[in-house]
């Protein structure tokens, strides 16, 4: 196929975050349902023009460097596209669509009481992202990071009058610009190793021991806790429990991988990376992993679920791109490649997953008003399309195959295999088993999910829960048959994340196709088209031998004469046993009943999982820090002559102390 | 091509087989004569038969849960090989795909119990998908251990590796991964001392009681779906437990049947001499096969 190679990815993207950004004007412009349908056409105009831009530049069509004659401080400002920014385009602008898409028939915007803010802010946090990736100048990457970090924090608190969102919405902050200061430092450092703000070259930059171990230490703090990766990941159920949920979903799905990105980008300048720093990922990556997961398992809102799984993908796909490094290290390309691979694959296949998962939960709380598992129930009856498509979401997160989730798990099980294979000392092997106990507790975590809020019956009443229409529905299903083209043909991801793997890893992209030739690609997309085939083939066989009239009954019930919805297992019942098994990673706090008195009298019981970080560590730091500054507050008197007293103080000082 | 054939035709026919065998053996540790040996083909067969009630609570789900976990468990089985013989579907790999078709199968299962909105369900479910998750690492350590040993990441090549004179050059470390599948073999096919098949109260189940509302065509796939896990995991475990070959291809289907009947006896035996552990137990005793199987790893790595 002849691709028109006269444009130019680098200007395609530009134009296509200049079109995504100004669409968040229309919403402003025109506050009525018109301003919503432009905003949502113009983005979906600048992702396809963006996603053509990333695919040609994956493809192997080289995009210009163009830099802005913006008068910075410093040098003027490139862009920049590589296969690197391409792939992490690609996610985006599948995402940033069907995200705006939803929003139309989940927050109208002539019935919002916001007026066109959300509107406004998710095109500012769509094109902040485009600009963030192609960037290649230190104060820019800044600039689009801290609009896209403020640009999802208005939309995460665009329900201000709840306190839980309000709260949310602080340590969110709080977390951001923790890692931002991080990242100033970092690219502090950077200058003053290259003497640059400009991006160097991948593999350009020579690693000098102490400065490159505080640069990566940085990165791997200040985009890592964008990333949601352990110990940082305490702002991450909040946030994304709280946010309207087509914001969750583009969060999730999106921003998570921007601190992802940033990792592999600081990573890859360096010429030669320090041996320790692909084991200290995949060390990270497996305990998100695991806890993540198991967190997953023990919550009872269903958004604090997904959020929790997010924090267990960040983990897996941390694991394969620390393998990846870990190859590298160790000269072991094979490693390398496989999981370099696995981690992008992941990547991708999350991006498609937990949006759709989380539109879905957006259908289901427009309905019945509660996010609470144990209040839903017998959604399937009402929602059969969104249940539908949680089905097939569920399935995917879970790894399991016929769907997309499993092919970049299978990478990286060859790697753990191939590592101990080969090794003498194979660490490596750890990763198998682990993914394997992330895997069953992910099964745990999403039959929980899907079976008490979709199937059984309902446990509490609740109003008129509905299929959206095509705004809700159209989403879910084209993010489903996207997961579906992924599962059937993998090879399309592989070349996908092939260039990416080459830049990563310094091989070229014949290299990386010859290492990866051992892997039964399309033999994996076959057997998952044959294994649907016979699901299919058993339904059509077991119709004939099920007559459509079967009579109907009541759920055996041992006899029981009254049961009633509340007797069913409820979501914490069911994953119970699991989570005490995993007390150590996700603590419970149990309030049981006290018996005091003869006579029984109205007690409470209740259980509430703990956010170790926050309530362990934070809360007591902050309240530490607070009693302990709190003589400054004497400096805080109100009265306005002294304060003029303390600038011209100030001034005096550093006059002095600039003019010796 | 001929082994295919005959690998899809004992796949299809003989796991009825195993379910009599050590409902056999029970009877006769009972001192009774016990069911005839084709039992389970008889009650398979009849409930085909049969019509079907569905609870007014399920949804497609409830429908589709047996149907694909029979599926997956029939795509698996093409994936093991029967004896030495080379199965129908190898690939580098084809371990992993093996493992997660079991996933699937007991996602639908534990979604369609808790279909039925029932608390017995929801029991049974609950506690499958926990005793599951810790029996899926311990699978994977013993696949390591045999990749190492063989060199290869398809299960065929890995099966095919095991024969008596390696068997006893690295002797303990197959002893120990016999004992580790052997507990596998158990938990993932419900069979004392994890759960008891012939229990019929419903506190004490797990695998029966996710099956509880099943009636009919559906209530014999679920059957014959177990069946077959049973033959398929069997397989398994007698390729890395009973290493001996006859010399030719064409004896070794019979020793093979031999194989898997002399297993079946054993679950049998093992069934009748234990009671079922306390429920609090169970994950104890999937940790220590886990950490039987990681010594199994262990003993290679030098």
């Amino acid at each position: 196929m002849e691709l028109p190679t006269t444009a130019d990815p680098t200007h395609l993207v530009i134009l296509a975050g200049l079109i995504i950004a100004c669409g968040g004007g229309a919403g402003i412009l025109f506050p009525s349902r018109s301003g919503q349908w432009l905003s949502i056409l113009l983005t979906a105009a600048g992702s396809l023009l963006g996603m053509t831009g990333g695919v040609m530049r994956l493809a192997g069509v080289e995009g210009t460097v163009r830099e802005f004659a913006w008068s910075f401080p410093m040098e003027s400002p490139l862009v920049r596209i590589d296969p690197l920014s391409a792939f992490f385009l690609i996610p985006l602008f599948i995402v940033a669509p069907v995200a705006g898409l939803f929003g139309r028939g989940y927050r109208p915007l002539e019935t919002d009481s916001r007026r066109g803010t959300l509107t406004l802010f998710l095109s500012l946090f769509t094109g902040s992202m485009v600009f963030l990736l192609i960037s290649a100048h230190a104060i820019l990457f800044l600039m689009m990071w801290e609009i896209m970090a403020i640009s999802a924090w208005f939309l995460l608190t665009i329900d201000s009058q709840d306190p839980q969102v309000r709260r949310a919405g602080t340590i969110y902050l709080f977390a951001t610009h923790g890692g931002t200061m991080a990242l100033f430092v970092m690219f502090s450092l950077m200058r003053g190793a290259t003497g640059t703000f400009r991006f160097p070259l991948p593999g350009e930059m020579g690693a000098e021991g102490g400065g490159a171990t505080a640069i990566l230490i940085l990165a791997l703090v200040g985009f890592g806790g964008k990333a949601g990766v352990m110990p940082l990941h305490f702002w991450l159920p909040g946030a994304h429990a709280n946010a309207p949920s087509h914001v969750s979903a583009m969060m999730s799905g999106v921003m998570l991988k921007m601190g992802i990105y940033g990792i592999l980008r600081v990573s890859g300048m360096f010429s030669t990376l320090p041996p320790w720093f692909g084991w200290l990922i995949l060390i990270l990556g497996g305990w998100s992993a695991v806890s993540g997961i198991a967190l997953a398992a023990s919550q009872s809102d269903l958004k604090r679920l997904f959020a929790c799984s997010s924090i267990e993908n960040v983990g897996i796909i941390l694991t394969g791109i620390g393998i990846g490094f870990i190859g590298m290290s160790q000269g072991d390309q094979t490693l390398m490649a496989l999981g370099f691979t696995g981690g992008f694959i992941h990547l991708l296949n999350h991006a498609l997953f937990k949006p759709l998962l989380f539109l879905g939960s957006g259908v289901i709380i427009h309905g019945t008003h509660t996010r609470r598992i144990d209040r839903l129930g017998g959604l399937m009856k009402s929602i059969p399309w969104t249940g539908g498509a949680m089905l097939l979401g569920s399935v995917a997160i879970s790894g399991l195959p016929p769907l997309n989730g499993f092919i970049g798990e299978f990478f990286l099980y060859l790697a753990s295999f191939r590592h101990a294979m080969t090794s003498s000392l194979p660490f490596l092997l750890l990763v198998a088993p682990m993914l394997a106990l992330v895997g069953g507790t992910a099964v745990i975590a999403f039959v929980k999910f899907f079976g008490i809020v979709f199937l059984g019956s309902p446990r509490r009443g609740y109003d008129h829960p509905h299929d959206g229409g095509v705004t809700m529905t159209g989403p879910m299903v084209i993010l489903s048959i996207l997961m579906l083209l992924v599962a059937l043909y993998p090879l399309l991801v592989i070349r996908g994340a092939m260039p990416v793997v080459a830049q990563v890893g310094h091989l070229s992209l014949t290299g990386v196709s010859s290492l990866l030739s051992f892997v039964p690609a399309p033999l994996l997309g076959w057997m998952n088209l044959a294994l649907i085939l016979v699901v299919a083939g058993a339904f059509f066989l077991f119709r004939r031998f099920i007559p459509a009239g079967s009579p109907r009954s009541t759920t055996w019930g041992c006899g029981y004469l009254a049961p009633s919805p509340r007797m069913q297992y409820t979501g914490t019942s069911f994953s119970q046993m699991a989570v005490d098994l995993f007390g150590i990673v996700a603590t419970i706090s149990r309030r049981s009943p006290r018996i005091s008195l003869i006579f029984p009298t109205l007690e409470k019981f209740g259980v509430r999982t703990r956010e170790m970080v926050i309530d362990s560590l934070l809360v007591p730091l902050f309240q530490i820090a607070g009693s302990g500054f709190s003589w400054l507050r004497r400096l805080q008197h109100g009265k306005l002559h002294i304060y003029m007293l303390y600038i011209f103080v100030t001034l005096f000082i550093m006059m002095l102390a600039w003019h010796p | 091509m001929i082994d295919a054939v005959i690998h899809v035709i004992l796949t299809i026919f003989l796991p009825p087989l195993l379910l009599g065998v050590i409902t056999r053996v029970k009877a006769i540790f009972a001192g009774r004569r016990g069911a005839p040996l084709l039992q389970p083909y008889y009650d398979i067969l009849r409930l085909m038969r049969k019509g079907s009630v569905f609870s007014t609570t399920t949804t497609w789900v409830f429908r589709a849960g047996p149907l694909v976990t029979l599926c997956s468990i029939l795509t698996a089985s093409l994936m093991i090989p029967l004896g030495h013989h080379p199965p129908p579907i190898s690939f580098a790999g084809d371990v992993i795909l093996f493992a997660y078709l079991f996933g699937l199968a007991r996602f639908f299962t534990t979604v369609s119990a808790l279909d039925t909105g029932s608390s017995f369900e929801g029991m049974g479910a609950a506690r499958e998908v926990t005793f599951s998750a810790l029996a899926e690492p311990t699978l994977f350590f013993a696949v390591i251990t045999l990749a190492r040993v063989s060199h290869s990441l398809s299960l065929s090549e890995i099966l095919t590796f095991v024969t008596p004179q390696r068997w006893l050059s690295v002797g303990a470390c197959m002893i120990l991964l016999t004992v580790a599948l052997f507990i596998v073999l158990l938990a993932e096919n419900c069979r004392i001392p994890f759960d008891d098949p012939t229990t019929h109260l419903e506190l004490t189940m797990i695998h029966e009681v996710m099956v509880l509302d099943h009636s009919g065509p559906l209530f014999g796939a679920i059957l014959y779906g177990a069946a077959v896990k049973l033959f398929v995991l069997s397989a398994l475990f007698v390729g890395v437990a009973f290493p001996f070959t006859t010399g030719s291809p064409l004896l070794d289907w019979p020793l093979l049947i031999l194989k898997l009947l002399v297993t079946a006896i054993a679950i049998g035996v093992v069934e009748s001499v234990m009671a079922r552990l306390r429920l609090v137990r169970v994950p104890q005793l999937l940790v220590g096969a886990t950490i039987l199987s990681a010594f199994a790893l262990l003993l290679i790595l030098r």
